[in-house]
């Protein structure tokens, strides 16, 4: 017996500890124009409308492990509507009652971290989200949670300073602590398994509880945009005016963001941020912890998913690579039906994938490499924090006993219209001595498997040497007595065949 | 006037609180931190209020055929469509008033995304939308969009400039050896956090404020009145403060605040303008991008004889400020070397582009990039640690001390602060070190540089040495401060408000910091070419010592005591024997009927410019400072990290050493980012596809060097009478960023055993980074197969 879905029709979260309920909400509105616009809470900026500046940071608690988690995130790409059921805290909640600064604001004000002021307001609530979540941040932390944030006139360091102050005062309960009991009681209160329906001028947004409520769901409306971390959605609404007549959001799905070890394999939903999936795959190789780190920053990988990620089939989307050259496998799911194919198979061309009408990537299955593999991902941008990929490179190559390659997996993106493995260069590995000729002849044969496009990030004959360069160096860093190959020294690491050998534990 | 306490006053038994060189927060830290402090989009909106767009041409040139805009004025919520005919004015924004530069294009698109006209609806969503539904016929017209296509043409957009020092032709000449080359530098995008913004308010008959981020309230002002077809008095300008300007808001927000003041006139309704951070990008111009042709000749020891050199700028399609931007690549192409002979000159070329404009430093980071270059390609060429070919170099003291357009060098400190910062940064022992580190690591590279800085201070525009301030003072003792000058987050307003209170000896929190109009001080100059808190200081001082002089004549009446037994300490107003409190002397000249209000005016000393002939003294002073920048790069992907960065930089004596150092350290990563990772890219129907932060790249967190050690020059005060004895600090700075160029530099040298100059262009993305390696490595290699 099929039971119908009950429906809420409003949209429950807190404001602070001030509970809100909103109908009719317009599925696209974003909370910074709700902050702005509607509560003339002015203290949250817009800088840039896209998720990279850092103006319009706020902090959303979720419950988690009952308690709020609290996460930096980007008002400005994130719709209103998938507030359903968090707390959010802007600048406006981290003065004390009686007027005094918090303590992150006051290391603000003491290290002179602020000039023109406009971005300082979002650089707080990232201080603040790091000071929640972590006591002792060291000094790579302190960057990586500032890295979404961009500052024009201080060039940093004093904001850094004020980390550091912040850090070395220890962490207090202040006044957002002391009312948390009462916030987990309202939260816990709003926590239901209805299914979200709001909307506007004829325009739906829906947002289940469950995974078969969105299979339900996508199947009912096949033509539905499905929305989960908004990182790139958010900019088809913010950038180009698009109007999307049905949302589905995926956000509320609890099953979405579990991570299973399958023993061989992880298995990770599609609704798992980029945040979560660090911390799992980051643990499989240290390669793979620095790729994700460098996924566009803190807010962009505490709102964005894997399931993201691949499903909207972009060439340069960074975790895909990664996720070929390990072999993954996608779990597609229509209704109650599913199906499995190795994710290289899911792109088909620029803008088309092998997803059906009314089917979802509900998850991608990572094979854990093995013994004897040897694993590489590389990051290719302009700047290394909150940037774009002109070509990422992720290489997974399995050495016999005897030296000699008997599996490579070359995955790329940013060098054709989808992610894609590099044949002619695997095939030039394979069955060769692991060395530094195999190697360059890969290399050389990549000019057979690319024809990669010049365009702001890197010009063509950029992209094709620095992908055979990559072929080079992860030979010289897979070799023993490696020497040093990485510019990000402390993260630099030569051979990780040993590490890899426990990476199944 | 007494200037300083006579004898018998006893010295202060407590220090005011923001007296002047204190480290003084940020008079807005704490609203900055707390969301409080308001920007324009922040203003209580007015009822009625409605919101304006820009419609944007998609051609870079074009014939307009027609213009359909019946579906924008039938768009939801559109209450006007404005176009060329309902400018009741002149339809010109530029600031030189050349006409060059229409508010909406009439019938010619001169770059893609030139202004066609405007929509003002209830919301900003349907302005937006709105603005999309117009139907543009256009007519193609060969685009130039870059230097290379426009020197074949070679229309410029304002008058060059040619600086002549000796002869140049007969040194090169005459020199032992000579050399040529070819350097291009990139532009480069304010990023402003606050992107530009106009909220006009209309008033009765011909009125109208406009709240507008802006550093040229007064600009803005006449702008709007020529517009508009009204007098100057009409147009009140305001600014409180600017999310960030660096030269983007000096004449950009003209464009913004005449068709927001068109709107609201035209309606009757206020109308705010706060274009999408894509537009911002693509309608404000940028720093110029240059390519610079140098010829240089030199002795065998690497000594410089002369120099010619020609600087081809992208203009875009207007001058605005190409004229002054180009003079001073020339003023500054000859960083702290003595050429001996000279010969400089502009190129300031026509493009299809948006029309390029100031940004800190104004062209003088061009000028300093080509001195440079032309520095480093004389150590290679003479086999030579770059610096030493640098100190040889050096202008005297006492000779070789002549610049090319003739001022002559009085102040010049470079020598002994190079001095310093090469003993304390340890440059030769680290020189040794990366020898060492180069030789043993086949695949990462390391690079050491050490660049100095003098910039010249002063607008070159004589004029603009000037400045204003109003100071009143109220019956219970608070001051409110007003002056021309405006607060962009340098720190403008702190710094005159400890001026002042420095003046009557009260504390800072005593103060009123306003807002920046043109109804308070008419006639200011920008707050440009660093000269905020020298023009403004100084007015505001006048202005102060100006109440004082009337309070000491008062107290000194109305005490009966000699004036000169009257004086402002930090413990009250000492009248003879007795102190006074502030706030009494102030209530008691009130009931004396005393004027408390007072303007201050200052003009700049000893400065004046013959362009026509290329000399003059420009400037009253210079600012110097020097940078060594430490970096390693990945030679396999031409990747880096700024590994670690010492900075000695001369403020004088600092009126406010955090404030300083704050724009040391912001304006050194401003200028590494000009130089690495920040590029536009146009393409070929000259569109700008980096027309945000997702595509362009400003330093992040995490590219600031890794060791970071700035310190500003001790006893150090300026030779010339500026305020307190303070140098300006607002663009030399960002000049210390040619350091990390040429640290990659050195790097990209170590793969030819650093014998080919690198001839490294900016930005040194990872990209130019590693095409100059490979490129060197062939050079390299064919040298040894000619060998």
């Amino acid at each position: 017996m099929i039971i119908a879905p009950e429906y809420r029709r409003t949209v429950r979260f807190l404001l602070g500890d001030e509970p809100r309920e909103l109908t009719d909400v317009d599925p696209t509105l974003t909370v910074l124009d709700w902050l702005r616009g509607t509560e003339r809470r002015l203290g949250t900026k817009e800088g840039c409308a896209e998720g990279d500046c850092g103006a319009c940071t706020v902090v959303v608690g979720r419950l988690a492990d009952g308690t709020v988690r609290y996460e930096a995130i980007n008002a400005c790409i994130r719709f209103l509507a998938t507030l359903d059921g968090c707390q959010l805290l802007t600048v406006e909640h981290l003065k004390r009652p009686d007027g005094t600064l918090h303590p992150v604001q006051q290391a603000m004000v003491d290290c002179h971290g602020s000039q023109c002021g406009f971005c300082t307001p979002g650089f707080v609530m990232s201080l603040y989200a790091l000071n929640r979540a972590e006591a002792a941040p060291d000094e790579q932390r302190i960057d990586d949670a500032l890295a979404g944030n961009l500052c024009r006139c201080t060039g940093y360091a004093p904001i850094v300073a004020a980390a550091r102050q912040v850090r070395d005062g220890g962490r207090a309960p202040d006044h957002i602590d002391d009312v948390l009991p009462a916030v987990i009681k309202a939260l816990t209160a709003l926590a239901d398994d209805k299914i979200v329906e709001t909307g506007r001028d004829g325009r739906r947004f829906l947002a289940p509880a469950t995974v078969d409520q969105l299979a339900d769901l996508v199947l009912a409306h096949p033509d539905a945009t499905i929305v989960s971390g908004a990182t790139d959605v958010g900019l088809w609404v913010t950038k180009h005016q698009k109007v999307l007549p049905t949302i589905i959001y995926t956000g509320r799905v609890a099953e979405l963001a579990r991570i299973q070890d399958r023993g061989g394999a992880l298995e990770l939903g599609a609704g798992v941020t980029f945040t979560a999936a660090k911390v799992a795959l980051g643990a499989l190789h240290p390669d793979l912890d620095e790729l994700l780190r460098r996924v566009g920053a803190e807010q962009v990988r505490n709102a964005g998913t894997i399931g993201g990620n691949i499903a909207n089939g972009s060439p340069i989307g960074d975790t895909p690579p990664a996720l070929i050259a390990l072999g993954a496998t996608l779990t597609l799911r229509r209704g109650r039906e599913r199906r499995t194919l190795a994710l290289q198979d899911y792109f088909l061309a620029y803008g088309r994938q092998d997803r059906r009408p009314g089917e979802f990537v509900e998850s991608v299955t990572v094979p854990k490499p093995g013994p004897g593999d040897l694993f590489a991902a590389y990051k290719i941008s302009k700047r290394f924090d909150q940037d774009i990929s002109a070509l990422c490179a992720c290489f997974l190559v399995t050495v016999d006993g005897a030296g000699i390659v008997t599996r490579a997996r070359l995955a790329y993106g940013g060098m054709a219209g989808t992610p894609k493995r590099a044949d002619a260069a695997e095939a030039a590995l394979l069955g060769r001595p692991w060395d530094a000729a195999a190697a360059r002849d890969a290399k050389a044969a990549l000019a057979r498997d690319f024809a990669p496009l010049s365009d702001w990030r890197a010009s063509a004959a950029y992209r094709l040497t620095v992908a055979g360069n990559l072929l080079l160096k992860f030979q010289a860093e897979t070799a023993p007595d490696a020497p040093a190959t990485r510019v990000l020294a402390q993260r630099a690491h030569g051979c990780d065949i040993a590490r890899l050998g426990v990476a199944h534990a | 006037m007494p200037d300083r306490n006579p004898i018998d006053i006893p010295a202060a038994a407590r220090r005011i609180d923001g007296a002047v060189h204190d480290s003084r927060r940020h008079e807005s830290a704490h609203k900055h931190v707390s969301g409080e402090a308001l920007y324009i989009d922040d203003i209580a909106e007015p009822a009625g209020l409605l919101h304006v767009q820009l419609g944007l041409a998609s051609r870079a040139h074009a014939r307009v055929l027609s213009m359909d805009l019946a579906a924008v004025r039938a768009a939801p919520g559109v209450v006007a469509v404005l176009t060329t005919v309902d400018i009741p004015g002149v339809n010109d924004i530029g600031a030189g008033q050349r006409h060059d530069e229409p508010l909406f294009a009439t019938d010619l698109v001169q770059y893609h995304g030139h202004p066609l006209f405007a929509v003002a609806a209830e919301t900003r969503d349907q302005a937006r939308r709105a603005a999309q539904l117009a139907r543009v016929e256009y007519e193609a017209l060969p685009a130039v969009l870059d230097i290379a296509g426009a020197r074949d043409p070679g229309t410029l957009v304002t008058p060059p400039m040619t600086l002549r020092l000796g002869d140049a032709e007969a040194a090169l000449k005459a020199a032992p050896r000579t050399l040529s080359g070819r350097l291009t530098i990139g532009g480069q995008e304010h990023f402003y956090l606050e992107s530009q913004i106009a909220l006009a308010i209309p008033g009765e008959d011909e009125d109208v404020l406009v709240h507008v981020s802006t550093q040229h309230p007064s600009e803005v002002q006449h702008i709007v009145a020529h517009v508009l077809d009204i007098p100057a008095g009409a147009v009140t300008v305001e600014v409180r403060r600017m999310g960030g300007g660096f030269g983007g808001k000096e004449t950009q927000a003209n464009l913004f605040a005449a068709c927001a003041a068109l709107v609201a006139k035209k309606t009757g309704r206020a109308a705010k303008l706060r274009p999408d951070r894509d537009d911002d990008f693509r309608i404000t111009g940028k720093r110029h991008d240059f390519e610079v042709d140098y010829q240089v000749g030199f002795d065998d020891q690497g000594r410089i004889l002369g120099t010619d050199m020609l600087f081809a700028a992208r203009c875009g399609f207007a001058a605005d400020l190409s004229g002054p931007v180009t003079d001073r690549a020339l003023f500054h192409a000859d960083n702290c070397y003595f050429y001996g002979n000279a010969r400089m000159a502009s190129l300031p070329l026509k493009t299809n582009t948006v029309s390029n404009t100031a940004f800190r430093g104004f062209g003088g980071p061009q000028g300093m990039v080509a001195a440079e270059r032309v520095v480093e390609e004389v150590a290679f060429a003479t086999g030579q640690d770059p610096l030493d070919v640098r100190k040889l170099n050096f202008y005297g003291t006492t000779d070789r001390n002549v610049t090319p357009y003739h001022q002559t060098v009085e102040d010049n400190i470079i020598g002994p602060l190079v001095e310093e910062l090469e003993a304390w940064s340890d440059y030769r022992t680290r020189r040794q070190a990366i020898r060492a580190f180069n030789g043993a690591n086949p695949y990462l590279k390391k690079g050491l540089a050490l660049t100095p800085v003098k910039f010249g201070i002063s607008f070159t525009f004589t004029p603009y040495n000037q400045g204003g301030a109003l100071i009143h003072i109220y019956t219970d003792g608070s001051i409110h401060l007003n002056h021309g000058g405006t607060e962009m987050g340098q720190g403008l307003n702190t710094k005159v408000a400890q001026v002042v209170a420095d003046e009557f000896q009260v504390d800072i929190g005593r103060i009123r910091i306003t807002a920046t109009t043109t109804g308070k001080v008419p006639n200011t100059s920008a707050t440009a070419a660093s000269s905020g808190s020298d023009i403004n200081g100084k007015a505001a001082q006048n202005a102060a010592r100006a109440l004082k002089a009337r309070l000491v004549e008062f107290a000194a009446g109305h005490w009966g005591v000699d004036a000169s037994a009257v004086a402002f300490t930090a413990d009250g107003v000492a009248v003879g024997g007795q102190l006074v409190a502030f706030k009494d002397v102030v209530k008691a000249a009130y009931m004396g009927r005393i004027s408390l209000s007072a303007t201050g005016y200052y003009k700049t000393p000893k400065i004046h410019w013959d362009r026509a002939k290329g000399q003059g003294r420009p400037f009253l002073y210079y600012a110097y400072g020097a940078a060594v920048a430490e970096v390693t790069v990945d030679t396999l992907t031409g990747e880096y990290v700024v590994d670690r960065v010492d900075i000695l930089h001369d403020c004088g004596d600092s009126l406010n050493p955090a404030l300083d150092k704050g724009q040391v350290e912001g304006g050194f990563i401003q200028g590494m980012g000009w130089l690495t990772t920040e590029e536009l890219w146009w393409d070929a129907q000259g569109r700008l596809r980096t027309h945000a932060p997702s595509t362009y790249k400003i330093p992040a967190c995490g590219d600031r060097p890794r060791q970071f050690n700035v310190r500003l020059m001790r006893n150090s005060p300026n030779v010339e009478d500026t305020i307190h004895r303070s140098k300006a600090v607002g663009e030399p700075p960002l000049m210390l960023g040619i350091a990390v160029l040429h640290a990659l530099s050195d790097a990209v040298a170590s793969v030819a055993d650093h014998r080919l100059c690198p001839q490294l262009d900016a930005p040194a993305t990872p990209e130019r980074v590693l095409m100059t390696i490979d490129r060197l490595r062939a050079r390299a290699a064919g040298c040894e197969d000619g060998a």
